[in-house]
């Protein structure tokens, strides 16, 4: 399995053992059979690359080809305890839209994202007048698959409109989404946080 | 179902030596009780066709059923003969090394109760009056072919299939096996199917049912004890149907508007003949030399009057809760025949329902007949499926001998 380099310690406290997840662009399936295997879950996955897919498969991963952008209409309201969208909300066309559909489809829901109001990424805009390109975030902007990119404060903020309430957040200092790899910062994390990660249900 | 292939190139051949399960030999398998039948009648016992690839492990724990399609047989992969020219039906899918690989699985394909290849069908003699049953053949339906291949199943000493697969009638087949024997399927693979026909469906279908049933040599459906073939009717009816397994976009690159002969410029006497309805003329002649019309007209039925969710409530996710096993599910972008949106609504039902499923629409040019056809995604995602059944077989396996 590709994923054993990666782990998912920042979230995986909040999925309850023998829980059913839906993760929303789940790639090669890493997270979810991670998620199997430390939390025994039973885990559904939603991709839109076929060769994502095949991973999946071959890691008997239970995958759906859909474009999320779509909607969930196909799934019903409180049918899965929770929904996961990590690294994804910033490569979405609607991101209030998906997050609603999230919100409706699970009972809770876990949201990572790359916080674009990390330092570095303001230098690179203030200093060199230019997108900022990173080990993060290595696309330039005209081939980046990130539309919707958001920081820290913008993310609560659509919290506050979308009546979502958080539960519980973990701000990264590095990219792996595992807190024994990746500092938690708790001073200034909209400025410091390379990746931020919430837990959030119905307000 | 169709002949594509001989009008298109596959994206890799296979020949006869590499990758294939090499010469089969039928083997007849023969049930002497009686055999009700969901219709009402039952039959005084029966005989199915079937070949097998691949062994049967000691266990018996890796044997795979293959449900065929509208016009299809037992003969699904490798050759009769060293003569034979072309291998079985879905020889593209099974062999070693293949998405069911024999290397691994014990693979069981028959051909259908009411069928014309050799099992028990409007062709064979009725005991009662020695004469063949012809239009008397009680219609068989989808549960009645499961429960036939039950029958099958319990002779070869198979407890449990590690995957029932089909595409289109086939599929059907596939996913009533999970309802009715959801204890005897570990996996199911539906493939370019549905939970039913749609209007248009079952209108193509009634189409080609009255092409046969009125041409003058079908006599009421007695045409064997005439002596007569209704070969128009049938042809006429497959070259309806064979038009609906492919794809608008395929036959303009293949025929487009080209003339076979004839011209239509200006002022010129002849008849133009077009390529296209020359192509699916010799589809059908050749289908009509080989296929029984009442066998047809059966097969057409069953596939019309399949509905999954009947018997319960009409509601498929409450019918996908009898189902204990794992789905794949794969639909083809250009099959307009059992269009994706008949496959996603096989996928909302048994995610409703709690079942786990994958589910993938296949970019290809083949419409309906993509099924039978090397489609790399298809391919893809097809082997890694059953790869993983074989793997965890394995897993399982190792499991049970540390006990």
């Amino acid at each position: 399995m590709t994923s054993s380099s990666q782990s998912y310690r920042a979230l995986e406290n909040w999925v309850t053992p023998g829980s059913r997840v839906l993760d929303l662009g789940c790639g090669e399936g890493q997270l979810l059979d991670y998620l199997v295997r430390t939390r025994k879950v039973s885990a559904l996955g939603v991709e839109i690359d076929q060769q994502k897919m095949v991973s999946c498969v071959a890691n008997g991963i239970s995958v759906i080809e859909q474009d999320i952008d779509k909607g969930l209409g196909n799934f019903e309201n409180d049918s899965f305890d929770t929904v996961l969208l990590t690294q994804t909300l910033q490569a979405v066309r609607q991101p209030d839209f998906v997050l609603q559909e999230m919100l409706r489809v699970g009972k809770e829901c876990i949201i990572t994202f790359p916080n674009f109001g990390h330092w570095q990424a303001r230098l690179s805009l203030v200093l060199k007048g230019r997108m900022p390109v990173s080990r993060f975030m290595p696309y330039e902007w005209y081939d980046t698959p990130n539309i919707h990119f958001c920081t820290v404060k913008d993310f609560e903020a659509l919290c506050e409109t979308l009546k979502m309430r958080i539960l519980d957040r973990h701000f990264l200092s590095g990219a792996q989404l595992d807190l024994s790899v990746s500092d938690s910062i708790r001073f200034a994390p909209n400025l410091r946080a390379v990746n931020a990660i919430y837990h959030v249900t119905r307000g | 179902m169709s002949d594509i292939a001989n009008i298109t190139k596959p994206i890799q051949s296979i020949s006869k030596q590499q990758c294939s399960v090499g010469l089969v030999e039928p083997q007849t398998f023969i049930y002497s009780d009686e055999f009700p039948l969901c219709g009402g009648q039952s039959l005084p016992g029966f005989q199915l066709v079937y070949e097998t690839y691949g062994r049967l492990n000691a266990d018996k724990s890796n044997a795979v059923l293959i449900c065929h399609a509208l016009s299809g047989d037992h003969h699904a992969a490798g050759y009769h003969s060293e003569e034979e020219k072309r291998p079985g039906w879905w020889d593209n899918y099974i062999g070693p090394g293949k998405a069911i690989d024999t290397d691994h699985f014990f693979v069981v394909a028959l051909n259908n109760l009411g069928g014309c290849a050799g099992s028990t069908g409007p062709t064979a003699i009725n005991p009662e009056t020695n004469l063949p049953w012809g239009h008397n053949f009680p219609q068989v339906r989808v549960r009645d072919w499961v429960d036939s291949q039950f029958k099958l199943m319990q002779h070869l000493g198979i407890d449990c299939w590690s995957a029932v697969i089909g595409g289109s009638l086939g599929g059907m087949q596939a996913m009533r096996w999970s309802l009715e024997y959801p204890q005897q399927v570990k996996h199911c693979v539906v493939i370019a199917s549905a939970l039913k026909l749609t209007a248009q469906n079952i209108g193509f279908n009634d189409s080609a049912r009255t092409a046969i049933v009125t041409d003058p040599e079908y006599q009421g459906g007695d045409y064997l004890r005439h002596g007569t073939k209704p070969s128009r009717g049938v042809a006429l009816a497959r070259m309806i149907g064979h038009m609906t397994y492919l794809s608008d976009d395929l036959m303009g690159d293949k025929f487009g508007r080209e003339l076979r002969s004839g011209s239509l410029a200006q002022g010129e006497q002849s008849s133009p003949e077009f390529q296209v309805g020359s192509y699916l003329q010799y589809q059908g002649s050749k289908f009509a030399e080989s296929f029984d019309a009442n066998t047809y007209l059966l097969m057409l039925r069953a596939l019309d009057y399949f509905d999954l969710a009947r018997e319960y409530g009409d509601d498929p996710v409450a019918a996908f809760q009898q189902a204990c096993c794992k789905f794949l599910v794969v639909s083809f972008t250009t099959d307009w025949r059992f269009a994706p949106a008949r496959s996603r609504e096989i996928v909302n039902a048994l995610i409703a329902a709690g079942r786990e499923v994958t589910y993938a629409n296949v970019n290809s040019a083949y419409g309906h007949d993509a099924f039978l056809l090397p489609v790399e995604n298809y391919e893809k995602i097809f082997s890694a499926y059953m790869k993983r059944i074989a793997e965890q077989a394995v897993v399982e396996q190792q499991g049970t001998s540390h006990d």
